[in-house]
């Protein structure tokens, strides 16, 4: 099992760096190979009307006149060691680990990362634990009441959960909860060690939105799930044992119904980690994905670079975590 | 004394939205302390509904239980399902077919046997559960059970498994044991073993057995008493000697036809029996294996209008749902068992076409 961790941490690892050269030759290989010239990447990081001066100087502070390979050595060395930008008035230094720097803004990427990071992590959890114990709860009591007038009302619920998008019940639960009856007033991000109860509350309605779109899927998947499991031979044996019907759909039921549900709620945490976008933006919350949104309105490529390399760390993360965790519920899957 | 199970006219009917589905209907025997019945029958002839009828198992079902199950003299059809299930896994057991299937791939095989102990032994300790689990495994052979008790149902072979099946079962000492084809998913070398195994145990414990089989090679080696279902049925119901001897049902002489035997010449042939199960759902009127009987012309058309009842024209305690008199009967299995092959044997079948779509059970 250590093993196996070690040799997928290490794959992990060299999956990243194929992520970063597949982002990075994305924005300084692919406009160069449809004929861009480093004058005119160089264009787009000065202000309008640029002399040619401050062009090529940027573009002399930026690299952009170095070969790929050596821009790309730079951008990974940078992570490990930092990095000084340009010379005298204009020069910038970025400690590490260096993300890249953005000349937009004129600061380093990864502070702004790290500050956007608790909003998008308190954002995924808190709707992580909501969605996680409303799903599975209305899944089981549907699969186990089947047809029943409980079973159908939470199932057209639940369609209706996965078939609203985020934008359309954010903002109607903005316009009841928030300003209609202003329950939550001003939905703001307040980090959780500042204050806690102000935290949770201004979360409420974000975590709610979010959570129901993903109560909803996991409503659906744990019925499916536990109508397939309770049909199984095992689950005859237990009642065959005398079990009584509690420990029967508890004990041997769910535990088997739950264990697929664990790999899909990983991959599903890993990816909102890399920015709820759609739930940031219509609650105005700065996480990652209000952030990324930004920096692709500015076409700002080291924030994109950073950004995208910080979601698919998460992903990476996810998908280990979720392997290992799958290892250890189902005793048929062993390294 | 009263047999230990008692079964009086038991019906087992599912209302679906097809029609009801009449998967027992009207089956009565009784199995003693020590003894052996054997239950044979066709996929879908309602041996297995039967089965987990007496262990309770239909609940949460739609199914319609009439009739009398008493274990011991407690009448169970009817009884509280609490009851019932305080008596399931202590007083009666089941093993089932498919022993992979049967047990949670999630739990050691030792935690699922003392979980059976415990639950019917609540002042017991896991400790003491856990003992019990172990003795049990090697009681029904299985090597380093002590070792083997932490391991999962993945990791043991299927005759194994079976074996842990066993454990399971018997880890209360019941007196009644149900093994629901418990030989069908094993490899032939496997099923002997298993079989002895029951009967080892059997003979140690004094508890009663039902296997239930499709396959009369397995009855002829265990059991004491046959009943033969068919369509929900009883078709006969006897001593195995007897059944073997003289059966007195057209449909068991086509069990024991289709069966290969090493004391026939290679040159009499397997006669299959025509056609396939009724529809459970539209039995046929009369008696319900008439569309593929091979006999009905010697009964002036009753087969397809009188349902046949169990009766003992032949030897007391050997009973015969069949039209037919003892003469013709006797003439009939003499003529096959010499080896004759039955008139339109191997034929295309030009009769009615016979309902299909019986339900699996």
């Amino acid at each position: 099992m250590i093993t196996f961790i070690i040799r997928r941490l290490i794959a992990a690892m060299f999956l990243l760096v194929v992520v970063s050269m597949v982002i990075f030759a994305i924005f300084f290989l692919l406009p160069k190979l449809g004929g861009q010239t480093n004058y005119q990447l160089a264009t787009q990081y000065v202000g309008r009307n640029p002399t040619r001066a401050a062009v090529l100087q940027m573009e002399a502070q930026l690299g952009l006149d170095k070969p790929v390979y050596q821009q790309y050595w730079d951008y990974l060395r940078a992570i490990v060691a930092g990095e000084h930008y340009g010379t005298g008035v204009n020069s910038a230094y970025c400690p590490p680990p260096c993300f890249g720097y953005s000349f937009k803004n004129q600061q380093p990427v990864w502070p702004m990362l790290v500050s956007a990071l608790p909003v998008t992590v308190s954002l995924a959890f808190g709707a992580a634990v909501l969605w996680l114990s409303f799903g599975i709860a209305i899944g089981v009591v549907s699969a186990l009441k089947r047809g029943s007038v409980i079973d159908r009302l939470s199932m057209t619920i639940a369609l209706a959960g996965v078939s609203l998008p985020i934008f359309f019940t954010g903002l109607v639960s903005l316009v009841l909860f928030s300003y209609k009856w202003p329950i939550f007033p001003n939905v703001q991000f307040v980090p959780l060690t500042q204050n806690p109860a102000s935290w949770a509350k201004n979360l409420v309605l974000p975590w709610v939105t979010l959570a129901f779109l993903y109560a909803a899927l996991y409503a659906r998947l744990t019925r499916a799930g536990m109508l397939e499991t309770m049909g199984e031979d095992y689950i005859r044996t237990a009642r065959a044992k005398g079990l009584p019907e509690r420990m029967v759909i508890y004990k041997h039921g769910l535990r088997a119904a739950l264990t697929p549900i664990v790999t899909i709620f990983g991959l599903d945490l890993g990816l909102l980690l890399g920015g709820a976008l759609l739930t940031e933006f219509t609650f105005t919350l700065h996480g990652l994905g209000l952030f990324t949104l930004e920096a692709v309105q500015n076409q700002d490529f080291p924030e994109i670079m950073g950004v995208v390399m910080l979601a698919s760390f998460f992903i990476v993360i996810a998908n280990l975590v979720v392997d290992v965790v799958y290892a250890v519920l189902d005793p048929r899957v062993r390294y | 004394m009263a047999p230990l199970l008692e079964v009086r006219d038991l019906r087992i009917h599912f209302p679906t939205d097809d029609g009801l589905v009449k998967s027992v209907d009207g089956v009565s025997f009784s199995v003693d302390r020590g003894r052996t019945l054997g239950i044979v029958g066709e996929s879908g002839s309602g041996k297995s509904v039967t089965s987990l009828g007496i262990m309770g198992l239909h609940g949460g079902t739609k199914a319609r239980i009439t009739g009398e199950i008493r274990l011991d003299g407690e009448e169970l059809a009817h009884a509280d399902p609490a009851r019932v299930r305080e008596l399931r896994g202590a007083k009666m057991a089941m093993i089932f077919q498919d022993p992979l299937s049967s047990l949670h791939p999630f739990y050691k095989v030792g935690d699922q046997i003392a979980e059976a102990y415990r639950i019917h032994h609540r002042k017991a300790t896991g400790k003491q559960a856990r003992q019990r689990a172990i003795d049990m495994l090697a009681r029904v052979g299985i090597p380093q059970p002590a070792v083997r008790v932490a391991d999962y149902p993945h990791q043991f072979s299927g005759g194994m498994r079976q074996r842990v099946m066993i454990a399971m079962a018997l880890c209360n000492d019941p007196e009644l044991l149900i093994a629901d084809e418990p030989t069908t998913a094993l490899d032939v070398t496997v099923q002997a073993q298993i079989l002895d195994l029951i009967s080892e145990l059997q003979a140690e414990f004094g508890s009663a057995v039902i296997i239930i089989t499709h396959d009369l090679g397995v009855v002829a080696q265990i059991a004491d008493d046959i009943l033969v279902m068919y369509a929900g049925r009883p078709a006969e119901y006897g001593a195995a000697a007897d059944i073997f001897d003289r059966p007195g049902h057209p449909y068991t002489w086509g069990l024991l036809a289709s069966m290969p035997r090493l004391d026939r010449e290679r040159q009499s042939r397997l006669v299959p029996i025509p056609g396939t199960p009724p529809s459970l759902i539209r039995v046929p009127p009369g008696c319900p294996f008439h569309p593929r009987c091979r006999y009905t012309g010697a009964t002036g058309g009753r087969c397809q209008t009188e349902v046949p009842v169990l009766s003992e024209p032949m030897t007391p305690g050997h009973a015969a749902a069949c039209h037919l008199t003892v003469a013709q009967r006797a003439r009939e299995w003499a003529a096959l068992s010499a080896g004759q092959v039955p008139p339109g044997a191997g034929e295309p079948d030009s009769r009615e076409p016979v309902p299909q779509g019986g339900v699996e059970t």
